[in-house]
């Protein structure tokens, strides 16, 4: 059994509320670490076996058409052991 | 690339500028070095480009718009006209009301949840920026057939991102329309209206006045957000090839924004600001432009002051972001302190980013190298105008010359069949699926919203002072003569108010069409501005301002003519509003109006592919009278219940009625093919006590409007002559549509 990730992160360029939110949450906590923060999603997509070339191509696709939303989104595909 | 800066233009005349990937002609891009007597920088080239786009600078529009100046009726009512950032109307009791319509489509095909979101973010900050409160928004939408998987994709989207963005905001959505047809596949038409609220003494115009005053900027930090938007994407068709000129997606945030209404809201109370000016469409290039040209015309600004988001944005770049949620004040500089410190309060960045001055052109330095020096006149105002060639295109008399082919109903079966079929196309089914996705009743003063003839909210907690707002467009008539498809929208978002019990006031306009450089698509515009201009003088309602978006249209394939117009209205007293339907057995149902064979542009022939026919010529005078007696009959609480009819004619009408409170009606009919199915304008289904029929028929008879008995109310069935259709079943036609297309 493996894991399929999906990052899915906005474009650098395309603003994010949420990470905004973050952003400014920090400080009042006490964190002041941060100059900026950006918010992504991550998918763990439960495969049976060793993911085949096969696999990982359609996983690409669904990221692509499903997982994220290309105009505004980026997305990585990695396998975790 | 480095910097260009207004000594390096004088010295380089020969370098090669990219106007027209900007979309420039190139006797456009003479002209801006005409005005300079140089090449343009490049931030010149970047505001001149953005400035100068159909969408900034209706060039091709602007002659034709000149109408609705010139055949303005005279209005009392009107304190601010075209030309501000919205219209402001008098409603009374000290109030002024100010509301417009403007287009989001190619943004919202791009980005369906984004594109309809800061649709709705731009609306709201033009009707902030008159120094109003926001009260409501409203949607007219035009998607593509209804199973088509593009439709899929985009409606939800769009619904999503006007219900996401709008709730968040904390302002009801009181209605729209939602309308299917193949023109709009790929080119989905998202118009959002505001309305808001002030007294008269708080109107704020757009101006820069006074030497020495500072150029304020504030609200979210500028990045890189569609830029290029404007001149590239709204200004040039969708090609087929896809994502090569696909530019960055605004964002918008609504919390941002809903900070920046109350800052601005709380600046405006204490008098800080001598002009404002929102940030959309063309960002600081044509916020700048406008408030220098709006004042003397002298202004200096310093770009690198403002706030970004993504320093390694270039000027040409800021000039051109068109990120959400910022605005621009003109504030005197011994009020700046009190400025800064009401931002801070609420936390919303705030920049002095220059200065009025006393000269007549707008320079703009990047560290302290000036970048831009223009006379701001010629970026906003004095932009091209184009008298573009116009024809009226041959399938208009081709069209017009044939007549409707549609079965009419005669038998009980065939009456029921045609009923429940209209109940259940998507363009008069029940709406809910969508409009439940809206808040309606945030703030509390929601009076009506879908599926009512109109939006209606109360401005006045005391007296119970309340306005309604419809928009209407009947894009199928408009196709078959968009002079009398203008007017009869007009005469139909009107009667919608006038149901209620309200006196329209005034119009705001968003006309949709294809491509000014069709001809034939010109003569479309043409002739429904004119409509528009002519139906509005005959009915005494003054234009308070509107939005056209061209270049609708997937290819060759121009969208339909969608005129949508809005038509605003007040009414006294809130509380003794006629509502749509009736809830008791026993009543009296009545047509006011006339039933001709008008069937061509309706919704029956159209789910029959049946695109042809003349549409019904408008009687405005006609509609006026009847707009009178729905008053009249309101004033004297003659009307349990009052509903328009139009799209679906009596069929849907009846239909909306009989399902609103789940009370039937019995109904006899003498010609009732015709009669269930035709669209004739100008017509009212009324609901009466018995003991009032004198009354009405006295009434109608005073106004000169035909008058016919439908029947009478009650039972769990709409029963039409001898065909009996029981409510539940009629609900299920008109609930299941949407659920089963959008799941």
């Amino acid at each position: 059994m493996a894991i399929i990730v999906v990052d899915v992160m906005l474009k650098p360029e395309i603003l994010d509320p949420q990470g905004n939110a973050v952003a400014s949450a920090l400080p009042r906590l006490g964190f002041t670490f941060a100059r900026s923060v950006r918010q992504g999603k991550r998918f763990e997509i439960e495969v049976e076996g060793e993911p085949t070339p096969d696999q990982f191509a359609e996983v690409e696709k669904a990221a692509e058409v499903l997982l994220s939303n290309p105009v505004i989104e980026t997305y990585a595909v990695r396998v975790e052991k | 690339m480095s910097l260009d800066t207004v000594a390096i233009a004088q010295l380089t005349p020969e370098v090669q500028q990219p106007f027209a990937q900007l979309g420039l002609q190139p006797d456009e891009y003479a002209r801006i070095k005409e005005i300079l007597g140089r090449r343009p920088t490049s931030s010149e080239l970047a505001m001149y480009s953005v400035m100068w786009s159909e969408h900034c600078s209706y060039k091709s529009s602007k002659v034709h718009l000149k109408q609705f100046g010139d055949k303005a009726p005279k209005s009392d009512a009107l304190l601010v006209g075209i030309g501000e950032n919205a219209g402001v109307v008098d409603v009374g009791q000290g109030y002024a009301v100010t509301f417009k319509i403007e287009s989001h489509n190619h943004p919202s095909f791009v980005e369906p949840y984004q594109g309809a979101a800061t649709g709705i973010g731009g609306i709201v900050r033009d009707i902030l920026t008159m120094g109003a409160r926001p009260i409501a928004v409203m949607d007219p939408l035009r998607f593509g057939p209804a199973d088509a998987s593009d439709t899929r994709r985009v409606l939800p989207g769009i619904v999503a991102g006007i219900g996401g963005y709008g709730n968040c905001l904390g302002l009801p959505n009181i209605g729209g329309e939602i309308v299917f047809d193949k023109t709009y596949a790929g080119n989905p038409l998202v118009n959002a209206l505001c309305v808001g609220v002030m007294k008269h003494s708080d109107i704020k115009l757009a101006k820069a006045a006074g030497a020495g005053n500072l150029v304020v900027l504030f609200g979210a930090k500028t990045g890189g957000d569609g830029i290029g938007g404007v001149s590239v994407l709204a200004s040039e068709t969708f090609g087929t090839g896809g994502s090569t000129k696909r530019p960055s997606v605004q964002v918008g945030d609504p919390f941002v924004e809903k900070i920046l209404i109350e800052c601005s809201l709380e600046i405006f109370a204490e008098d800080l600001v001598v002009g404002i000016q929102d940030l959309g469409g063309a960002g600081l290039s044509c916020a700048t432009s406008e408030l220098a040209s709006g004042g003397s015309g002298g202004m200096k600004v310093a770009l690198d002051k403002v706030p970004l988001r993504d320093p390694s944005l270039s000027p040409e770049e800021i000039l051109m972001s068109e990120s959400q949620e910022r605005m621009c004040a003109i504030v005197e500089p011994h009020k700046l302190a009190r400025f800064l410190e009401i931002c801070e309060k609420w936390d919303v960045t705030v920049t002095a980013i220059g200065e009025v001055t006393d000269g007549e052109r707008l320079e703009i330095t990047w560290n302290g190298e000036i970048i831009v020096d223009v006379p701001p006149r010629t970026v906003a105002h004095e932009g091209p105008v184009y008298n573009r060639p116009l024809a009226q295109p041959t399938y208009i008399n081709e069209v017009n010359s044939q007549k409707v082919r549609v079965p009419i109903p005669s038998s009980a079966n065939e009456i029921k069949s045609v009923v429940l079929k209209l109940a259940s196309s998507p363009n008069l089914a029940d709406k809910s699926w969508v409009t439940s996705q809206y808040d309606k009743y945030v703030q509390g003063n929601t009076i009506q919203s879908q599926p009512d003839d109109s939006g209606m909210v109360r401005i006045d907690e005391k007296t119970h002072l309340g306005i309604a707002i419809s928009t209407d467009a009947n894009a199928n008539w408009s196709y078959l003569n968009p002079y009398e498809g203008a007017k009869l929208a007009l005469a139909e978002a009107a009667r919608n108010i006038a149901t209620a019990g309200a006196r329209p006031l005034a119009v705001t306009n968003c006309l949709n069409f294809g491509s000014p450089e069709d001809s034939g698509v010109m003569w479309q515009f043409a002739e429904s501005v004119r409509g528009l201009a002519d139906g509005c003088l005959e009915m005494g309602l003054p234009i308070t301002g509107g939005n056209v978006s061209f270049y609708n249209q997937t290819g060759d394939t121009a969208i339909l003519p969608t005129p949508v117009i809005g038509v605003l209205g007040v009414i006294q007293d809130v509380r003794t509003r006629t509502p749509m339907s009736f809830d008791v057995a026993g009543l009296n149902l009545y047509l006011l109006g006339d039933t001709y064979e008008d069937l061509a542009g309706s919704e029956w022939a159209f789910m029959h592919d049946e695109r042809v026919g003349q549409s019904p010529i408008a009687d405005l005078a006609r509609e006026m009278r009847l707009i009178e007696l729905l008053l009249e009959g309101h004033n004297e609480e003659l009307f349990v219940a009052a509903h328009d009819l139009s799209q679906g004619g009596l069929s849907a009408g009846l239909t909306e009625m009989v399902l609103r409170y789940s009370t039937g009606a019995t109904i006899v009919l003498s010609n009732v093919g015709i009669d269930l199915i035709s669209e004739s304008p100008g017509r009212v289904i009324i609901a009466i006590k018995v003991e009032k029929s004198d009354a009405l028929n006295a009434l109608a008879a005073k106004h000169s409007i035909t008058l016919t008995k439908l029947g009478t109310t009650g039972g769990d069935s709409l029963v039409i002559n001898d065909c009996v259709i029981s409510l539940q079943e009629l609900s299920t036609a008109h609930t299941s549509t949407f659920p089963k297309l959008f799941g």
